[in-house]
Formats: structure tokens, sequence, C-alpha cells
């Protein structure tokens, strides 16, 4: 990202949102939604934004596996899913939870070697939707081996982050815009996270190793990168990353089936962002979070309600048949 | 030895293209149709043909219809459930409006209006392709299951919001669709109304718009260049599985399950038809009867299994454990049979031509 692209979204998004505002206005005032202050949106929208942070935490995993190999991994749902029963069950064996969590990063390391080593070697150079659909089996597999290990009742996942409300921005507003403290700490771990990951892709051998074969497989090899070996370290930091998603969706929703279908949610914040970029995956979150916030509060009251289970995958289907590499994706070239 | 085609000469273009061009798998078919016609509904028993038989036809419609799209066309949707949804609906509500209206007309109806919405859906699929599309239609499955759950018009205004399929006859005197249909009758119904559909899918691969539908699956710029067009194509394909899809959700609520409610095509559905037509082989009208066969019979098998084994095993861990195999089936056709139970079974008519000599 350049200057000129920064600048362009720094102006552009305080607008879109005011612009936003003003409509939401408009439409309270013709008395087409029941009711519209100022605060009260500026909460949602915080609420959302804090809430994409939390998309984008398990859209970072797609995003990984799809850069360095190509796949379009839909399994990381389930291996959120995995990932966080795993570790409510060592803590309910008794292990300190960092204890814990290094346990299960270990088995989410031998899961990823497990799908490199018995699905993805085998399928190599099949057709990228036979490997979209060999995910889709994963992702039953991981689903109903999480839960035949772990059984299927929903369970608390604590590991100490406090939950109370608190209002911030007192001064500006009155009585200040209510948010969980959850989610703050979820947002800056997610942040942390992808900081971690920059640092990790741009500097460190492997993450070199890493980018090269996402530019291009057959010249990695021709230079001396273990294909396999790369592909397996993907799926592990993926697998790794799932494992933070767990906590902190867990943490949020208690661990339960349902968090592998939130991972379907991750989707349309790809789309948004495009596969093959890391900010894209983080700011389409963001853009989803909030967006889905605010249908949900303001016309969703309207119509009926519920309206966020479709509303990102609509948004993002309408985006695409106007931007179909998404905001930040490499634009698509196709020769015959 | 039987199967055999030695000494069966064509004389003509027509009989070289025909849709059984070896006498044997002609006199199979008619075999298979007539012992499924004539000798099934009397010998099989009330469970047989209400829990399987039954199903399995429903399911098979589902399957050919997204064969047609995944299968033929190279467009990976999933939205099925949301497409058997539409069908379902659209058929209560325009025989719930129209009681003197025939049955079958009304499912052909709900068809044409579910081909309607596919084609709607289908827009997306001119600019994306791949997984992007995937995910456009993933909207299409939760918009439309949502719909159908809001909005109490669809249920007219039921309370619940689960309803039943009212009572209708095919020809006087047989009732075909909800509670007080026999199996039977309902059997039979489906039997040669999916036949016939299928007869239908069949012939229309294999013709002009068909082949246009395979030349977008295997390269849609090469396709384009020689002169296909790729929106009507592409929306084409859409409006016909969506048009197969829709009936079998009309079938599903009406003949199968007896009652219309948005739940029952929820995600799952969505996928459970996909397996079918990944393990029963993708791109093939055969292979999606197989398909759904299998998938039918899966899970009775490992129910029964389980038990057998450990009489004492909980359901949700049999739900799991068939999650499990599930996956597991579906990675392993992938990698050892990518084009499915449809090709094995190919493979076996191509050994039993030279049964019992090796060449």
């Amino acid at each position: 990202m350049n200057l000129r692209t920064i600048a362009i979204w720094a102006v552009s998004v305080p607008l879109v949102i005011a612009a936003l505002g003003f409509f939401h206005q408009a439409l309270a005032a013709a008395g087409w939604i029941a009711f519209f202050t100022w605060p009260f949106y500026f909460e949602v929208i915080l609420n959302g934004l804090l809430q994409g942070v939390m998309y984008s935490l398990v859209a970072l995993g797609f995003v990984l596996i799809f850069k360095a190999s190509g796949i379009f991994n839909f399994a990381q749902g389930s291996l959120v899913l995995f990932a966080a029963l795993t570790m409510v069950g060592l803590i309910e064996m008794g292990l300190p939870w960092p204890l814990a969590f290094v346990a299960t990063a270990v088995v989410m390391v031998g899961v990823a070697i497990a799908v490199e080593r018995v699905v993805l070697r085998p399928l190599v150079n099949q057709p990228h939707i036979i490997l979209f659909m060999a995910t889709i089996g994963i992702f039953y597999f991981m689903d109903g081996f999480g839960q035949t290990l772990w059984g299927s009742d929903v369970k608390v996942l604590d590991i100490g982050i406090p939950k109370d409300p608190i209002f911030i921005l007192g001064g500006v507003f009155e009585g200040g815009l209510l948010v969980q403290s959850f989610d703050v700490i979820a947002a800056l771990c997610g942040a942390l996270l992808v900081a971690v990951l920059a640092v990790f892709f741009q500097y460190t051998r492997i993450g070199r190793a890493l980018r090269a074969v996402a530019d291009d497989h057959q010249a990695a090899l021709s230079v001396g990168i273990p294909l396999k070996t790369i592909w397996a370290i993907v799926w592990s930091v993926a697998g790794i990353v799932a494992l933070v998603a767990g906590i902190m969706w867990g943490g949020k929703l208690g661990v339960q089936f349902t968090l592998a279908l939130i991972a379907l949610k991750a989707l349309p914040v790809l789309i948004l962002g495009g596969f093959t970029s890391i900010p894209g995956a983080i700011i389409g979150g963001l853009i989803i979070g909030a967006g889905e916030q605010v249908a949900e509060n303001f016309v969703g009251a309207a119509i009926g309600g519920a309206i966020q289970d479709w509303f990102a995958y609509m948004l993002a289907m309408v985006f695409l048949l106007f931007r179909p590499q998404g905001l930040f994706g490499e634009k698509i070239i196709e020769r015959v | 030895m039987l199967y055999r085609e030695a000494g069966q000469f064509k004389t003509s273009y027509a009989a070289d293209q025909s849709l059984f061009p070896i006498a044997q798998d002609k006199w199979g078919v008619v075999l298979l149709l007539a012992v499924a016609l004539f000798a099934v509904p009397f010998m099989a028993s009330e469970y047989m043909l209400s829990s399987i038989l039954i199903p399995f036809l429903v399911f098979s419609l589902a399957a050919i219809g997204l064969n047609i799209l995944t299968g033929y066309c190279g467009q990976l949707s999933l939205g099925t459930g949301g497409f058997m949804a539409c069908g379902a609906f659209f058929a209560y509500k325009l025989t719930t409006a129209f009681p003197e209206v025939h049955i079958v007309v009304v499912f052909l109806l709900s068809g044409f209006g579910t081909a309607l919405v596919g084609i709607l859906f289908g827009i997306p699929s001119l600019r994306i392709k791949g997984f992007y599309l995937a995910v456009a239609t993933l909207a299409a499955q939760f918009f439309l299951i949502w719909v159908f759950n809001k909005f109490g018009w669809w249920t007219n205004y039921s309370p619940s919001g689960v309803i039943s399929a009212p009572p209708r006859e095919v020809v006087p005197g047989v009732v075909v669709t909800g509670a007080s249909g026999t199996p039977e009758a309902k059997y039979v119904f489906l039997l040669v109304f999916v036949a016939i559909l299928a007869l239908l899918a069949k012939n229309l691969v294999r013709s002009r718009i068909g082949r246009s539908w395979m030349a977008i699956r295997d390269m849609d710029i090469a396709a384009e260049i020689i002169g296909i067009r790729p929106m009507f194509a592409k929306l084409s394909a859409f409006a016909v599985s969506s048009f197969f899809i829709g009936i079998a959700g009309a079938l599903w609520a009406f003949c199968y399950t007896g009652s219309v409610e948005a739940l029952a095509f929820e995600i799952n559905r969505s996928f459970q038809v996909l397996f079918m037509i990944i393990i029963g082989g993708l791109g093939s009208i055969m292979g999606s009867f197989m398909g759904a066969a299998f998938i039918v019979l899966l899970p009775l098998v490992l129910n029964n299994g389980m038990l057998w084994i450990d009489p004492t095993i909980s359901v949700a861990l049999v739900a799991h454990i068939e999650f499990m195999i599930f996956g597991a089936l579906i990675v392993f056709f992938l990698i050892v049979e990518p084009h499915g139970l449809a090709r094995l079974w190919q493979l076996a008519k191509e050994k039993l031509r030279l049964w019992p000599f090796p060449y």
C-alpha cells in the first residue's frame, strides 16, 4: 500500500460513515426506521468494528493458506472449532491455560502435517475446485472428529479475560459509548497477531520462502525451497491462527458446534478484501462487521430482524459484481 | 458372455446416437423400471418405501439438478437448499391459492418459479467463477431461508411456522401428497415423475445446449472464442438446474416429509446434495442416482452397524462418527476416483464386455 491509497482511504472512510449516518437519519426522519441518534450510531459502528476484528481473525487463516498454496481452505472453520474444543478439553483435564494453549498448538501442528500428508499430497496438480471440495471433506471430518473426541455440549472457555461493559469517549458523547471489554481485548489480540504475522512474513527466512511459494510454485522449487515443508508450515500457522480465533470466539459465545458456521461468515470478508491480501482480510472484516451491525440495528429492526444472517453474503455478492478481485486482490488475468 | 455387443449393427446415425446404443443396456433399464414399477410397490415394506426409496428418488432429482450446474456447466453452487425451499414454498402457496389446479402442474410451475430465482442468483456467475461463485451462492442459501422464515405470508400465517402439505390427487381417488397418501401411491408417482424428468435431463445434456454447458465448464474463455455465448449458457444452466432442484424441493415437502418448513433446507442439505454428485460422479446423470442411493443408504448402514457393534452407543456419537466417515469418504473419492461411482460402473461394464475371457 502506498501513501496515495492510504490517503484515499483516510478521506473516504469517514465520508462513507458520515453519509451512511445521514442516510439513516433521513430514513428515521421519514419514519421508515424506528429511531436514530448519532451516539447510538457510533456505538453500533464501534461494536461492529470490534466484531469485525473477530471475523478477520478467522479470515486470516484462509488467506495464509490461499496465498501459499492456492487452496481455498473451507475447513478453516472446523479447525477453529477443533482447536477450541481441544483447548477446553485440556483445561478441563486440569492443565493451566498457558500450558493447554501450547499443547493445543502442538496438536494443531500435528493436524496440519496430517492434512498435508493425507489429503494435499495425493491431490497435487488437481484443479482448484477439486481441492476446494476436498477441504469440505476435511471440514466434515474435523467437525465429527472434534465432537467425537470431546463431546458436543456447549462448553465455557474462560482464560481470565474480563467481560465487563465499559464506557469510552464520555467527554464527547453524553454517557459515553458502551463497549464490552472482552471485545476490546480480543481486538487487541487480533492486532497483535497480525503484527507478528507481518513481521514473520517480512523478516524471517521461512517467511521469505512462504512468499516465494505464494508467488510461483515452480520457481520456488527450482531455487531449492522445499514445497512440502512449506505447506506443512503454512497449515500449522493457519492452525495456530485458528486456535487464537477459537479462544476468542469460544470465550465470547461458548465452545459449540456453531463456531464452525461462524467461520462461514469469514467468506464474505475474504471476498471483500481479496483472497491474497492480509490487510484485505482485516479491512474486509471491519467493513463486514460494521456494515452488518448497522444494517441489523437500523434497517433490520424495521423489516423484521435477523438480517445479519445473510447481509454479509449479499454485500459481498453485490460487491463482486463490480470488482471481482476484491478490494486488495491481485488483478485477475486469464489466458487461454 | 451376456453383455456383448457383437452382431448389433447400426445402419443410421440416429441409431448410433441413441440413448442406449447397446441392446443389453436398453433391456436392462426397461427391466429395472418394470421391476421398480410393478414388483417393488407390492413387495417392499412400508419402511423400505417411505424411508429409503422415496427420499432416494427425491434426492436423485435434486442431484440431477445440481449436477447440471456443477457437473456439466462447472459452476459450483452451495445454494441447493435455498432453491429446494423455493420450490417447496412456491408449490405450497400455489396449491393453497388454487386448490383445483392439478398437482403435477403445480410442481412444474413451482419449478419454473425456482428457475427464475435461479437466474437471478446466477447473474454473478457472469463475472466471477470458482469458489468466489460458491460464496455468492451462499448468499442465495441464507437469504432465501431467511425470507421463508421471516414472512408469514409464505406459510399462510400459520402460528408455528411448520405446515403440513395438503392432500392432492394425481388421478381421481389416488392421493399422493401429505400425510394421507399411502407410501405405495407416493412411490409410484415419484418413480414415474422422476424417471420422466431424468430422461429429459439426459437428453438435454447431450443436446446443443448441454454441449455448450460442457464447453463452458472445460474452459470458458475458449468456449467464448469458438462462439458460445457464456451469458446464455451459464444462465440457462442456472435456470434448468434450479428447475430440477425446485421440483425436488416441492416433492421433498409434499411427498416425503409431508410438512413444509424452511428448517429442512438449511445449509447442510446443500452439502448433502453436493456430496451426492461428488461421490456419484460429476457430469453424469447415472451418477446422480448412484450418489443419491449411496448417501441415503450410508447413514442407515452406519447406524445399524454401530448399534450392532455396541447397542449402548449414544445417538450423538453415532451422528459425529457419521460426519467423520462422510468427510473421509469425500476425500477418499476425490483422491482415488474423482469421477465417482459412475466411472466405476463404466469400468465394470468394460470388464463385463470381455468376461469371461481376458481380452
